[in-house]
């Protein structure tokens, strides 16, 4: 007390309304029906939950663990049952809904095993920070900062003074008044303890002195105290912000924390004594933060005053504890009325920041008059305690002028609400100045997120011009080799020896012959496995597997058809290498559709395109009938017949399918020289017969190469290579049915089934990509007017 | 004679500066930040092309070779004001052929449909994307500028552009709506702003 206090700049006087709430001594916490636990209650990264829906937990038992270094940790506040963790609303002044965990009590108050640190001189500085983080415990004083981050400064900062916040300065707040006259000791104890972290030369309360008792209490406990000469309590004059940490520094030390710097930059740490109590409790009880205690207040409630609250509890159980009369009552404000925001809902939970409930009539807080021109009037410049200019932060805020508001140190501004106090014009500035920080951090962030998106931008591209040129480099080196080789063989031309280039195509041609021989053996192995379609159908009915692996079982099938015809053989394998996955499917579905055609295809069709999953079968159909009107755009007329004919059928997508493979069957007809294309009359049994002609037309050699040809064509104007070896394959396929007559028809109908009633994800998958494809093939040949394009769109 | 003195005294006069002047334009070159630089650190970075540019840079470039300085829809309003502010020109709003304002959004890839193809990969300007072939993709949401690029190349249409959600950390404060922005609610006359100047400032 015999220090020298200094002051600040302004600062204001409001009504203090604090004789309220500190007639009665603190009340116990109450038991709500449920606790409502935000994850986040604090500056930094969203705690992570622990527990599942439906856990028992135990009181003081930690339930959502820090994420990071700036985190807090959550605990149980009592025992009882996990009922949900969902979104919900935050006290927070945005009204936005963040994870919650909510806990229904069951009354046993049964606690977890707490380890206390009895000896804390003892234990490594480390261990002491680590059981505080581990408790959860954050400013209590209103910011809700990690006091453990705080406790741990950067070493190269010599910390010579711990200041104790006991100001109070916001009127109604008397949580902290309260407490010190109640539990002095443990703050006291709580001082110690963090003094030992810090290692201090003088520790400082500051408490202004409209605390009489609470001063007296303080002196008591220091007495008892091993510190009894570090420890000060300066008792400071009454003003409005002295409890602002910048404020308070200012009046104990005259020192000035630097612009955008923290007070351990000049040597100060400043905790709140809320939070001290918290720390003696974490250390010497092993409790974690799971309570605190909130001031209760306002002309709207009939009793007034402090509670120790449970972390969660409903705002509701608390108004309603302190009989709230509903009608008088006008806003609840969570803080105080200078710093405080107004609450939506009286639903939301008291969090490890809430010093305050102010439940306030109309008449006791008015509604802000309606805000008025400035007139410059200077006043609150005078009010001021940061030394700022806030009419020049306020016309450069309202202009969003950010970096001129910056330039006046709008970032020093800690938003106490003095200026806006003493506005004669009523201008919200607080407000104007919170939406101008806003602003200028998204900037700032959007900032730094270009730089960096510019950064991994440029890197990519220097890597993509790296693998040009390597790319370029290679191509270069075998150019030369080639170079090399070439003049190396115009000089053996030159002395008449040719044989070792003949030699080298012998090799080459040896290895074709190999590949293709072991390609051969494969498709007759094949065979062997699958030889009888009755064992096959079985098989596929067993499978519950993937559709892939039916699909490639569809393929083992068609290459064992195929091997039926030892000529053919090594034409189909080298299409199925070709195609590899996708059209490896598509076979399957070529096989599938096939089959549809038997004389009951239109009833086992119409039940398959109703089913969900045959929403990508009809694409997929889309896409090769656009691929099949692609290719025979040279056969107009006859798809022109082939549409007509099949407009009368009632599923769409099957008909186009159908039409495309008719329309393919007929150019394949027409080519043959054959004018069997009898579309106009039963689309179905067109089909069957134009395959059978395809088939036919196959099978002679010399007609062999006019139905490729076509289908290379085909395949050109869709983009698609693997089409053509699909084409083949199918020929190669329809050729086998041929061989097999009319069981062809028979067989193939109970493998439809269960190919169609699986709905494999990633059959639906590729399906999707070939409607996609086939898409923008169609846009490609906008000028096919065919009444088919038209009846597929 | 005097005045053949004066002459070669301003001729000694004028070596001497001219000497002085070539050496500080030599040896205090300042190298200024070229307005390429500048206007790119004011682009948003999206790469995204709608400009008709094959990234930012080059538009930067555009911009610095006479381009009009509307056609940027991520950056939108702000960033023509703050390229208006910059070159000296006037506000421009946005050519709405580029596209509109939307706000920040970023890729998601609906995983069980993704079949691996790799392409939004490639289209990706800033290798936002995790992936290998025939493996699930997967994005990087911090790094994604929401360019849209790597919604075309998807054969299966499985990525979805998702508004950025505001969260309690990063949700910012609304401008009061002051009753006196309108000019006739000015109580003192001589404080009545004219609204075209507002508008213009």
């Amino acid at each position: 007390m015999n220090k020298h206090l200094h002051t600040f700049h302004g600062g204001i006087h409001p009504p203090e309304n604090k004789v309220q709430s500190t007639q009665t001594p603190i009340e116990p916490a109450l038991l709500p029906d449920k606790l409502i636990l935000p994850l986040q209650q604090h500056i930094g990264q969203q705690a992570q939950p622990l527990i599942s829906v439906g856990e028992r937990v135990l009181k003081g038992q930690m339930i959502a663990a820090a994420v990071g270094y700036v985190s807090a940790a959550v605990h149980a506040p009592t025992s009882g049952t996990v009922t949900a963790i969902e979104p919900r609303t935050l006290p927070h002044p945005s009204g936005l809904s963040e994870q919650c965990i909510i806990i229904e009590p069951d009354g046993q108050e049964q606690w977890t095993d707490l380890t206390p640190l009895t000896n804390y001189q003892q234990v490594a500085k480390e261990t002491l920070l680590q059981h505080i983080s581990n408790a959860g415990i954050t400013g209590l004083g209103g910011a809700g900062f990690p006091t453990s981050v705080k406790l741990n400064p950067s070493q190269d900062l010599n910390i010579d003074t711990l200041i104790l916040n006991a100001a109070e300065c916001e009127p109604y707040i008397t949580a902290d008044d309260m407490l010190m006259r109640e539990r002095a000791e443990e703050v006291i104890q709580g001082l110690h303890i963090i003094a030992h972290i810090l290692q201090p030369s003088q520790c400082l309360i500051g408490i202004e002195n409209n605390k009489p008792e609470a001063v007296d209490a303080l002196q008591q406990a220091i007495e008892s105290s091993h510190l009894k000469d570090q420890i000060r309590v300066l008792s400071i004059p009454t003003k409005y912000p002295s409890g602002g940490e910048k404020q308070l520094i200012q009046i104990l030390t005259n020192r000035e924390v630097p612009n955008g710097g923290i007070p351990a930059d000049i040597g100060i740490v400043c905790h709140n004594v809320g939070t001290a109590v918290a720390v003696s409790r974490a250390i010497s009880k092993g409790e974690p933060l799971i309570s605190r205690i909130t001031t209760i207040t306002g002309e709207a409630v009939k009793r007034q005053g402090n509670i120790e609250v449970l972390l969660g509890t409903p705002i509701e159980a608390l108004l309603t504890h302190f009989e709230v009369q509903q009608d008088q009552l006008h806003r609840v404000i969570m803080g105080g009325p200078m710093m405080g925001f107004t609450l939506d809902s009286v639903q939301l939970p008291v969090v490890k920041a809430s010093n305050c409930i102010l439940a306030t009539t109309r008449k006791e807080l008015p509604d802000p008059a309606p805000e008025q021109a400035c007139i410059r009037c200077g006043m609150c410049a005078e009010a001021c305690p940061a030394t700022l200019l806030p009419q020049q932060l306020y016309w450069f805020s309202k202009s969003r002028e950010f970096d001129k508001a910056l330039s006046h140190n709008l970032l020093d501004c800690i938003e106490c609400g003095a200026c806006s106090y003493v506005c004669p014009s009523n201008i919200p500035l607080v407000q104007y100045y919170r939406f101008a920080k806003g602003e200028i951090r998204i900037e700032e962030h959007e900032r730094t997120a270009s730089d960096h998106a510019r950064q991994r931008f440029e890197a990519r591209q220097a890597r993509l011009d790296q693998e040009e040129a390597d790319k370029e480099a290679k191509r270069k080196a075998r150019a030369d080799v080639a170079a090399a080789a070439k003049k190396e063989k115009a000089a053996a031309q030159d002395n008449g020896e040719k044989k070792p280039v003949d030699a080298k195509a012998a090799v080459v041609q040896a290895a074709l012959e190999r590949a293709k021989a072991r390609k051969a053996q494969k498709a007759a192995e094949a065979k062997g496995s699958t030889d009888t379609p009755a064992a096959d159908t079985t098989e596929k009915e067993k499978q519950s597997a993937p559709a892939m692996s039916a699909v490639e079982r569809a393929k083992a099938r068609k290459a064992a058809n195929a091997a039926k015809q030892p000529n053919d053989s090594e034409t189909a394998s080298e299409g199925e290498k070709k195609t590899g996955g996708l059209s490896a499917l598509e076979k399957a579905k070529a096989k599938r559709a096939q089959s549809s055609t038997a004389p009951n295809a239109e009833d086992q069709a119409t039940p398959a395109s109703e089913k969900p999953q045959a929403k990508g079968l009809s694409a997929l159909e889309r896409a090769k009938a656009k691929r099949a009107a692609n290719g025979d755009e040279q056969t107009a007329e006859v798809s022109t017949d082939a549409g007509s004919g099949t407009q009368a059928k009632p599923v769409k997508a099957l008909s186009t399918l159908e039409k495309a493979k008719a329309k393919r069957a007929q150019a394949a007809a027409q080519d043959s020289g054959e004018t069997d294309a009898p579309a106009e009359g039963k689309p179905l049994s067109a089909i069957e017969r134009a395959k059978a002609k395809r088939a036919e037309t196959v099978q002679t050699p010399a007609e062999k190469t006019t139905p490729a040809s076509n289908t290379d064509e085909s395949a050109e104007t869709a983009n698609k290579k693997p089409m053509s070896a699909l084409e083949r394959a199918k020929a190669k396929r329809a050729e086998a049915a041929t061989q097999s007559e009319s069981a062809d028809t028979e067989t193939s109908e109970p493998v439809t089934e269960p190919l169609e009633e699986k709905p494999a994800a990633p059959m639906s998958a590729l399906d999707r990509a070939k409607a996609k494809r086939a898409e923008k093939a169609a846009s490609q040949a906008a000028d096919d007017s065919t009444a088919d394009t038209e009846k597929r769109d | 004679m005097s005045i053949i003195t004066a002459i070669l005294i301003l001729l000694v006069l004028a070596a001497i500066f001219g000497v002085i002047l070539g050496f500080a334009a030599i040896y205090f070159k300042v190298d200024e930040d070229p307005v390429v630089d500048q206007i790119d650190n004011l682009l948003p970075q999206t790469q995204c092309g709608q400009c008709s540019y094959p990234g930012c840079r080059p538009y930067a470039e555009a911009i610095a070779n006479g381009d009009e300085i509307n056609k940027c829809p991520p950056g939108g309003e702000s960033t023509i004001h703050a390229l208006a502010e910059l070159l000296g020109r006037d506000f421009v709003a946005l050519d709405e052929e580029h596209g509109e304002e939307k706000g920040k959004r970023v890729a998601l890839i609906r995983e069980a449909e993704c079949i691996g193809c790799t392409k939004c990969i490639q289209a990706c300007p800033v290798d936002a994307i995790l992936g290998a072939a025939k493996q699930m993709h997967t994005v990087i949401a911090d790094e994604c500028t929401g360019c849209d690029l790597c919604i075309e190349p998807c054969p299966v249409d499985c990525i979805d552009m998702v508004p950025v959600q505001t969260t309690a950390n990063d949700w910012r404060w609304d401008s009061p709506d002051s009753s006196i922005d309108s000019a006739n609610n000015q109580l003192i006359a001589t404080d009545r702003i004219d609204p075209a100047a507002e508008t213009g400032a």
